[in-house]
């Protein structure tokens, strides 16, 4: 399926790129973080499961077993720090 | 008619209390919360602050902490400001009024929903010092704090 996937702070200065479109047979958020992950070392420093992240499918928060779906926005961020 | 506004200038936060209560008389209570751009975090001088966040999933975000909060307590109206851009100490970043009859259901959903969006609001800082620019890191006290009201952090 296609994704449009959309970063932030930190991950978006890391990988420098706010937003690329992504074809992925992952299944679900977690998934496709492993896989984004295999991509290159900078997409593994960023995005590893090691590392805080927090995830949104279509701007809502999601969890790793959240399932994907076709021409989803999926963004990826660091723990939010507002207010 | 609650309010949420995600904007880059400033505001005041005694002219979101006066659009909130409106003279209406059966308002009994209001709690207001201000947050400002600090000097000083984590020992280090702040020079100036920048703040990114997630266009359109800000608003809704914040609207449905709005109506969670609605379904949770009391209360006659919400108005939160939630700034973005650039800010100097001393700025205002954040206001939450809730309005209604008696006061302990306004200090419970103005703490309810500043809990709620400092660990769910897709805001992020970033911090200017005389060393450097940094983002600043997410406080675990705000996880624990949003943790008491059955608020998951992470999702």
């Amino acid at each position: 399926m296609k994704l449009t996937l959309r970063y932030f702070a930190s991950i978006r200065e890391g990988l420098m790129i706010s937003s690329e479109e992504w074809e992925t047979q992952a299944r679900t958020l977690s998934e496709l973080r492993v896989e984004l992950s295999a991509r290159d070392a900078v997409y593994a420093a960023h995005l590893s499961m090691h590392r805080p992240v927090r995830m949104a499918i279509n701007q809502v928060m999601a969890s790793g077993e959240e399932q994907l779906v076709d021409r989803a926005e999926v963004a990826f961020f660091p723990p939010v720090t507002g207010g | 008619m609650d309010i949420v506004r995600i904007q880059e200038q400033s505001f005041a936060i005694h002219d979101l209390i006066d659009e909130l209560l409106d003279s209406d008389p059966t308002v009994g209570a209001v709690v207001s919360f201000l947050g400002i751009a600090r000097e000083m975090n984590v020992g280090t001088k702040v020079l100036n602050l920048w703040l990114e966040h997630y266009p359109g999933m800000t608003e809704n975000s914040i609207r449905g902490m709005v109506e969670e909060a609605r379904s949770r307590f009391q209360i006659q109206r919400i108005g939160v400001i939630h700034r973005f851009g650039h800010f100097q100490p001393t700025d205002p970043i954040v206001g939450v009024v809730v309005t209604s009859s008696h006061r302990a259901e306004a200090f419970s959903a103005c703490q309810f929903l500043m809990d709620y969006l400092k660990v769910h609001a897709p805001f992020w800082k970033k911090e200017v010092t005389p060393d450097g620019s940094r983002w600043v890191d997410a406080r675990h006290s705000d996880d624990d704090a949003a943790k008491k009201w059955g608020i998951d952090p992470q999702s």
